[in-house]
């Protein structure tokens, strides 16, 4: 069984720009779990004190949130697309903006 | 950090603090929460006083020195500075003797608050060099945003569920908007938008340029503090969607407050959502720190927001402030439009259906004490919704253009209802008369 992992702009940055990949995990405790292994900088990133996935991030299943599927219980199909994205995701994250804001800091 | 207009402001982590000096991007690199606008009121204190508001133009940019707007820009659309209206009529209604509505159904350009947002978070895409700028919307952001870019001249790039009122999809497709309809609902729309971002070099107002565009928000509380003559209500009543405006009217109260324009005085914030998208109003009841998602399924498209981005924020500063938040359902929802056009002569869509229908409920249940000042948030105008109103009212039968045809359809209608027996009931039914 394989599923495929997405991860956006802004945590491809613990995997060495890695945005996509593949897991044999069969549920979200396990692929956090692999986290671990695979990717230590990305596991230190998006889990909490308790090592469970910080509340910031939301987890998608074939485009469904997976806490309407029954969150750490839901089991992985074989062809899954699993995607983290920052529940209020949106820029690159790099301080280096595409489009500098004029008499930022970041210019000057 | 960037100066506008002699503030220094940059973005700033809600969680670890962590600073980014100003650039399009809404989550912190680190933990991942929520980036933030954060101002260094010091080197406004004393040059932002009534005064100098008051010698500002009669729209939001007379409070631009609390905005994040870059240097350079110069605003030209005179947005808010909506009218805040004594509420009598709907006070009596419900039993409130010190009533208000704050009413953004009549906000320039397009007609909810949305313009205010948006105004703020186009100043910043333009500052950052964007070409093309987006949204995911419910329908007010999609109007405001495709009116403002046209004006700006910046093409835009506009994502709504399909579903979407025809109204809110004609007043975005008329200033000549590229308009994506997509086969989901709204958490599914801000989902493509955050991947969109990624991928696109545009500015999506509500998604890399969320921490300017949510600023915008703190005008209708700058506005209704200075309209109540620069005091501070005791209680807010606030609809509910992605839950950033009743954070934002605080927000903007505290900063009054730290530079002395108002008094400080405990604000009770209360919530309103519909039943049939409440994962706020859920939370704020259960006293959770977390949101349940939700599928929504209510008439209030534009709060329909299951997994809303500031719902755990909001929920943990109604609580903290001693609010409370109800949701209504889609009876109630458009119960309360009637009642604030029937008693105020306002218009709103189902939104404000929505918190003229919570506030209500708020003063039958004792939350809200009648002598307290009260302000009832109304965000969006009724002409953009009025399909949920079909069939509420009969189509009039035309009559002849003579007085007595006039005289006697007025005294059909006066006429006191007849009582039937029976039998008669019976006739009518089978056509007789």
């Amino acid at each position: 069984m394989s599923i495929k992992v997405t991860l956006p702009t802004a945590l491809a940055r613990h995997t060495d720009g890695q945005k996509t990949f593949d897991s044999e995990a069969a549920n979200l405790p396990s692929l956090i779990a692999e986290f671990d292994t695979k990717f230590p900088a990305l596991s230190a990133n998006v889990k909490d004190e308790h090592g469970k996935l910080r509340r910031f991030i939301n987890v998608y299943v074939n485009d469904e949130d997976i806490r309407f599927l029954g969150g750490d219980t839901h089991a992985f199909e074989d062809g899954d697309e699993v995607m983290l994205i920052p529940s209020i995701a949106g820029g690159s994250a790099d301080l280096q903006p595409r489009n500098p804001h004029p008499n930022s800091i970041l210019v000057r | 950090m960037t100066e506008s207009s002699c503030t220094k402001y940059e973005l700033r982590c809600n969680e670890c603090g962590k600073s980014y000096g100003n650039q399009p991007l809404s989550a912190c690199a680190d933990c991942l929460a929520p980036l933030e606008v954060q101002y260094d009121l010091d080197t406004v204190r004393g040059r932002f006083t009534r005064d100098t508001v008051a010698a500002g133009p009669s729209n939001i940019w007379r409070y631009k020195q609390l905005l994040p707007i870059p240097e350079g820009f110069e605003p030209d659309l005179p947005v808010g500075f909506t009218p805040l209206v004594r509420a009598k009529g709907l006070g009596k209604r419900i039993g409130a003797a010190n009533l208000y509505v704050k009413n953004d159904a009549v906000c320039f350009p397009t007609l909810s608050f949305k313009d205010r947002v948006v105004s703020v978070a186009l100043a910043n895409a333009q500052a950052f060099g964007f070409t093309t700028v987006g949204c995911s919307s419910t329908g007010n952001l999609a109007n405001s945003v495709a009116a403002q870019s046209a004006r700006l001249g910046i093409k835009a790039c506009i994502l709504v569920p399909a579903d979407l009122e025809a109204a809110k999809i004609l007043n975005t497709q008329v200033y000549g908007a590229r308009l994506v309809r997509i086969d989901g609902n709204y958490d599914h729309v801000n989902r493509l938008c955050t991947l969109i971002a990624d991928e696109y070099n545009w500015g999506f107002v509500n998604v890399n340029l969320r921490p300017y565009y949510a600023e915008g928000s703190k005008t209708v509380g700058y506005e209704i503090a200075e309209q109540l003559g620069w005091k501070l209500p005791d209680n807010i009543v606030c609809p509910m969607a992605g839950g950033s405006l009743i954070r934002k009217i605080r927000k903007a109260f505290k900063e009054l407050v730290a530079l002395g324009l108002v008094e400080d005085k405990p604000v009770r914030f209360f919530g309103a959502q519909a039943t049939g998208c409440s994962p706020i109003s859920h939370a704020v009841r259960e006293g959770w720190d977390h949101i349940e998602p939700q599928r929504p399924n209510t008439i209030a498209r534009s709060l329909a927001i299951g997994n809303p981005a500031d719902g755990p924020a909001a929920a943990k500063m109604i609580r903290e402030t001693g609010g409370w938040a109800e949701d209504v359902s889609d009876v109630e929802i458009v119960a309360g439009m009637q009642e604030l056009a029937e008693t105020e002569g306002i218009f709103t869509e189902t939104a404000g259906g929505v918190t003229t229908a919570v506030t209500a409920r708020l003063y039958a249940h004792g939350r809200i004490k009648a002598d307290e000042t009260t302000v009832v948030c109304i965000t969006g105008n009724g002409l953009k919704t009025t399909d949920a109103l079909v069939g509420r009212f009969e189509a009039e039968p035309a009559i002849k253009p003579r007085l007595a045809a006039f005289d006697e359809y007025l005294r059909s209608l006066d006429a006191p209802a007849p009582t039937f027996e029976p039998e008669q009931e019976f006739e009518l039914a089978g056509g007789a008369r």
